[in-house]
């Protein structure tokens, strides 16, 4: 199982599992789990209505590409912890991280 | 005032496809779609890509796809509104619908079918104190005439190609450019951002690095903005404009306000015909939604062929559809 923390808008955590070898991507685990995003370009990067940030675990993730730099570049409101959770595939790197919906 | 059987919003794949299908039923169609070419996000985001899951099709670039199902409706004469938007929907005294678009077009048609897609592209907004309160007093999102700033204070927020574009453009125009942008460096192309620091040492353009927006003032109109750096300190610039320049960002647009069933920016449809719960008008495509719903170009093709059964009965209603295949009845050009 790989293991990480959501913080949903409210400020609740909730501990999210996914079976290894599964070959979705964060955005897919996040509106599979009744999180309320809109992922409206279906993850291409289009849209950043998936935007999270990243409160844990960041240096274990693969670093966005030109694409999301991109995109994130353009949001008002994002930081350098901020990444787009289409762009992350659900990965054991992903184990222990914090995800923050706060600021999507 | 145009009058057609069907109007079709959105021109990408499926919309266009619609046209075919309405065709063999010799229904006709008029398409409105907000972007200047056919063929949606294919045209727009990504022409050159490859498409692998169209039947028939091991693989097709998306440009090739959309000439293709331009060539398939070219019997049924279809026409277009193409660079606009559909702003409002009504009904007329005999009961068709009565579409404006956003150059005063008027479209009379017996169905409406929307095939938006991922709805309009719209300018990205900053969550900003009375952000609404300025629109128009103010604060502008998009530069159609630059005219307009000559001799003005303009601030300009946004870190990507147009916002460099803009601030150096408008610098040549305006009284006073500051340009916020949260980083402290550009990702644009590379001779705009030197271009820009150039300005900026030269004392032309007022550069406001590892900053954002943080509140608007004025009674009014726009006065000044206040610009909040890394360390917390708060900066007044006087501004007669801000220009936001954060991209954009797919909105359902005006299609909200028509009284449909939505669920998260999608219409809800019944399956049986791909209806709305407004009578006469269909959602196809991947702006609609229903359990199980698939945002597959060959899923809205299918929708778009038992929308047209279901509109026949609405815009012919006396007569008897009998379902008749390509292959034994060709396609009878209008």
């Amino acid at each position: 199982m790989i293991i990480f923390d959501v913080v949903d808008s409210s400020g609740n955590v909730r501990t999210v599992e996914v079976p290894e070898g599964i070959n979705l991507n964060l955005m897919e685990v996040l509106k599979a789990s009744e999180y309320p995003i809109l992922a409206t370009c279906g993850g291409m990067a289009l849209c950043a209505t998936c935007q999270v940030e990243v409160a844990q675990g960041s240096e274990n993730l693969p670093s966005p590409t030109d694409v999301e730099l991109d995109m994130l570049d353009q949001l008002p409101r994002a930081t350098t912890q901020s990444r787009l959770a289409c762009q992350i595939k659900i990965h054991e790197n992903l184990n222990g991280a914090i995800f923050n919906l706060a600021s999507a | 005032m145009i009058t057609t059987d069907i109007c079709v919003i959105g021109a990408g794949p499926v919309g266009l496809f619609s046209v075919f299908e309405a065709g063999l039923l010799k229904m006709r169609c008029h398409l409105v779609d907000v972007l200047p070419v056919i063929g949606g996000q294919l045209s727009e985001i990504y022409p050159k890509k490859p498409i692998y899951d169209i039947p028939g099709y091991p693989e097709i670039k998306a440009e090739d796809l959309v000439e293709n199902l331009r060539q398939q409706i070219v019997p049924f004469k279809p026409t277009f509104s193409l660079g606009e938007r559909v702003e409002t929907l009504g009904k007329s005294e005999d009961g068709d619908f009565l579409l404006t678009t956003s150059d005063r077009m008027e479209i009379k048609a017996k169905v409406v079918v929307i095939a938006g897609g991922l709805g309009c592209f719209e300018p990205r907004k900053p969550e900003l104190a009375r952000l609404e309160y300025f629109e128009g007093k103010g604060v502008d999102y998009i530069v159609k005439d630059p005219e307009k700033f000559r001799s003005k204070k303009l601030v300009i927020a946004g870190g990507g190609d147009s916002a460099l574009d803009w601030a150096i453009h408008l610098t040549e125009i305006a009284e006073q450019v500051t340009l916020v942008h949260r980083n402290e460096s550009f990702r644009g192309a590379p001779d705009s951002t030197e271009k820009v620091f150039h300005l900026a040492k030269a004392g032309r353009l007022n550069l406001l690095l590892n900053s954002n927006l943080h509140a608007l003032e004025g009674n009014g109109v726009l006065k000044s903005v206040d610009i909040i750096n890394k360390q917390g300190v708060v900066n007044r610039v006087d501004a007669d404009y801000m220009i936001p320049l954060f991209g954009l960002s797919p909105k359902l647009g005006p299609i909200g306000e028509w009284g449909l069933n939505i669920d998260k920016s999608a219409i809800e449809v019944n399956t049986f015909d791909y209806s709305t719960n407004v009578p006469g008008i269909y959602a196809i495509g991947d702006i609609n939604t229903y359990p199980g719903k698939l945002k597959l170009i060959l899923c809205g093709f299918h929708e778009a062929a038992l929308m047209a059964q279901s509109a026949f009965k609405q815009v012919h209603p006396n007569q008897k559809l009998s379902f008749k295949y390509t292959t034994v009845n060709g396609v009878n050009a209008f």
